[in-house]
């Protein structure tokens, strides 16, 4: 028998990263509460480079809670679901949350306030009688995305073909202010443990880890105690040391196992996935309850919300649903942030939609998060390629992303930068490092593609000049036209001998 | 004693030679490869918008120090600093008599106009127009460069040219 992959229970604290003030004890003081159905929401229909799925509705139409309403013809198809019921009252262009000013077509439901449930929407029973190709077209069908923030989908990740010799459950979120994985965790523990042996099923694996951080005790005894009460032998828990980034998911897999992914790989290339704790909960909704995705958790945190909360929300909804649920602003002048302080994307309003990557809205009260600095020159200190999770060397891309130079800032491995803010967080001269490699990296692909297609086209170039030439060369090698006109005139001897009858004969 | 001289004098000229063919020798393969590193770094429209009939031969005219880099309309200011890094120079401006720099852009042929005579086949450097003598042409969008060179041939003035990304 194979011996299952070794993998650290509690592994050192690692030595890059930061430790960061984390501040999620203010959102964690009570218990998820369920947000009131939204009049309106709406469902981007743009989920990233080339990811654009197709409606299935048209405006007018009605549609019931869970009903596919768009169409991602990827390669294993996933739907969007109507997070309410109602009517379709248009598929037209709409702000999204993410970097800038996003504007995506998206379609636009009001609700009916029924709530109705679309017929299709049942159980699907015991997974362990269903095949882990039927699992996988249930996810796919249910529109479950990776619910950490990267949205991938759920079903291309649980497919392929190579091995996987463990599964881990990220619930290490180390970013501060955000906890809503951790009260799933502590609240709906059964669900995130009964979604990873769904997941276990489908991948064929029999091992899986669920990774916490320290810091969050009461979501590990959670975990435990159903743990202590089902008895499954194939799922632990691991505790790894509360120090932001410790939950990327590449940092995640290197802590716990000692396997570093590959650059530019992804953990299966190492014999892991790695899935969210929220995304497992929700498989368990789907199999167990018949629910798609239609909502999820969100933390409404900082001080700019009387009563920060977390609030189970149902997808498309406005962030101004979830600032209502919170009590509202406290002062006027808030700052708006999807996600955390280190990695979160500014917001330029509240009437945008919640998608699956809402993770966090942070209401950030003038003066909570550190105002950008005057910078100063680099003085090559160097804290920040002591703290970079990726092992590179901030300061040397700095310069290279100055200086513009592609082939430098690849030799740097630019790509392999995850965007974790670590480097401008310890930075003394309060340099912005990490947006400055976001638009290198857009810089970077632009010169690839380009190269890519002069590439192609001086192969197509070569090719037709090889050809003109060999063309020339035959033409120039052939008869002489005084042996051309001999050759013809001895083979219409030789057809006029055959008596083959030449016209006009 | 005079044999001494001339053979001494014949193994230096012998050893002269030598020397001189591996120098000739290495120098053009190093130029080779210099050439090969320019070109490299030009888009490959083939447009001979430069004064060359090609990228290769342009980008071995600035190895000889025949023409300057800022002759490549279509690679713009990005392929002008990108040689200038190469040849370890100060960027230059676009020479304008050579053209201007436009965003990239692709050729279209009006189908119901095309009379199918091939002239355009001729002269797509980059073999992105596929037809045949009285029967439609038309342009493979990927791989058009858009050069250009295909519009002059053209009798009924077919063609024209798109912003790439519009006709998709």
């Amino acid at each position: 028998m194979k011996q299952p992959l070794a993998y650290d229970r509690q592994p050192p604290r690692p030595a890059w990263g930061v430790r960061v003030e984390s501040n999620k004890a203010m959102s964690t003081a009570q218990s998820i509460v369920i947000a009131p159905l939204p009049a309106q929401v709406q469902l981007p229909l743009d989920l990233g480079p080339e990811r654009q799925a197709e409606p299935l509705v048209a405006p007018g139409d009605s549609v019931h809670t869970g009903q596919p309403v768009a169409h991602l013809a990827a390669t294993v198809g996933n739907t969007i679901c109507a997070s309410i019921s109602g009517r379709v009252t248009g598929i037209r262009p709409c702000a999204i949350p993410g970097p800038g000013q996003r504007i995506a077509r998206c379609i636009v439901i009001d609700s009916d306030g029924q709530d109705s449930r679309y017929a299709d929407c049942t159980p699907a029973g015991d997974p362990s009688h269903l095949e882990p190709d039927r699992l996988r077209e249930l996810i796919a069908r249910a529109g479950i995305v990776g619910l950490g923030g990267a949205v991938f989908p759920t079903a291309e990740k649980l497919g392929g073909t190579q091995a996987v010799e463990l599964l881990i459950l990220n619930g290490a979120e180390c970013e501060p202010y955000i906890s809503c994985d951790e009260m799933l965790m502590r609240e709906r523990a059964e669900r995130v443990i009964d979604g990873a042996r769904i997941m276990l099923l489908a991948l064929g694996c029999e091992q899986a880890v669920i990774a916490v951080e320290s810091d969050m005790p009461a979501a590990r005894l959670a975990l435990r105690e159903v743990l202590d009460t089902e008895g499954d032998p194939r799922i632990d828990i691991a505790e790894v040391t509360a120090k932001y980034p410790a939950g990327g998911e590449r940092q995640l897999v290197e802590l716990l196992t000692g396997r570093e992914v590959p650059a530019g790989g992804l953990p299966r290339d190492v014999g892991m996935v790695c899935q969210n704790v929220a995304t497992a909960a929700a498989i368990s909704d789907l199999i167990r309850a018949g629910r798609p995705l239609i909502s999820r958790v969100v933390t409404v945190t900082g001080g700019g919300v009387a009563n920060p909360i977390n609030v189970e929300v149902r997808l498309g909804a406005p962030l101004a649903d979830l600032v209502a649920a919170a009590g509202g602003y406290t002062t006027t002048g808030c700052n708006l942030v999807m996600g955390g302080p280190m990695m979160g994307v500014a917001l330029v309003g509240d009437q945008l939609p919640v998608t699956e990557a809402t993770n966090c809205l942070l209401v950030a009260a003038p003066g909570e998060l550190s105002d950008p600095q005057p910078e100063f020159p680099c003085i090559r200190c160097a804290e920040c390629s002591s703290v970079c999770p990726a092992r590179l060397l901030p300061q040397e891309l700095l310069l290279a992303c100055d200086g513009n130079n592609p082939d430098q800032l690849d030799n740097l491995h630019l790509d392999a930068c995850i965007e974790c803010g670590c480097c401008d967080y310890v930075c003394p001269s309060h340099i912005l490092l990490t947006p400055r490699f976001t638009q290198a990296k857009a810089r970077q692909h632009a010169y690839r593609e380009r190269q890519r297609q002069a590439r192609l086209a001086r192969q197509r170039s070569e090719a037709r000049n090889a050809r003109l030439a060999a063309a020339d060369r035959q033409y120039a090698d052939g008869p002489t036209p005084d042996e051309a006109s001999a050759a013809l005139a001895a083979l219409l001897t030789r057809v006029d001998d055959q008596g083959g009858g030449r016209d006009g004969d | 004693m005079i044999e001494a001289v001339a053979l001494l004098a014949g193994l230096a000229a012998l050893t002269g030679a030598a020397l001189l063919m591996t120098a000739t020798l290495l120098r053009s393969t190093a130029d080779d490869a210099a050439v090969e590193q320019v070109n490299r770094l030009l888009p490959q429209s083939q447009c001979a918008q430069c004064g060359y009939p090609g990228c290769r031969p342009y980008a071995a005219a600035i190895v000889r120090g025949a023409a300057p880099i800022n002759r490549c309309a279509p690679g713009g200011d990005e392929t002008i600093a990108d040689l200038a890094r190469l040849l370890q120079r100060e960027p230059v401006a676009l020479d304008a008599t050579y053209g201007t720099h436009q965003p990239a852009q692709v050729a279209l042929i009006d189908e119901a106009l095309c009379i199918g005579c091939a002239r355009c086949l001729e002269a797509c450097p980059v073999d992105a127009i596929v037809g045949a003598p009285r029967f439609m042409h038309t342009i493979l969008a990927a791989q058009c460069t858009g050069c250009e060179l295909c519009i002059a041939p053209c009798p009924v003035d077919c063609i024209g040219l798109d912003p790439r990304g519009a006709a998709a």
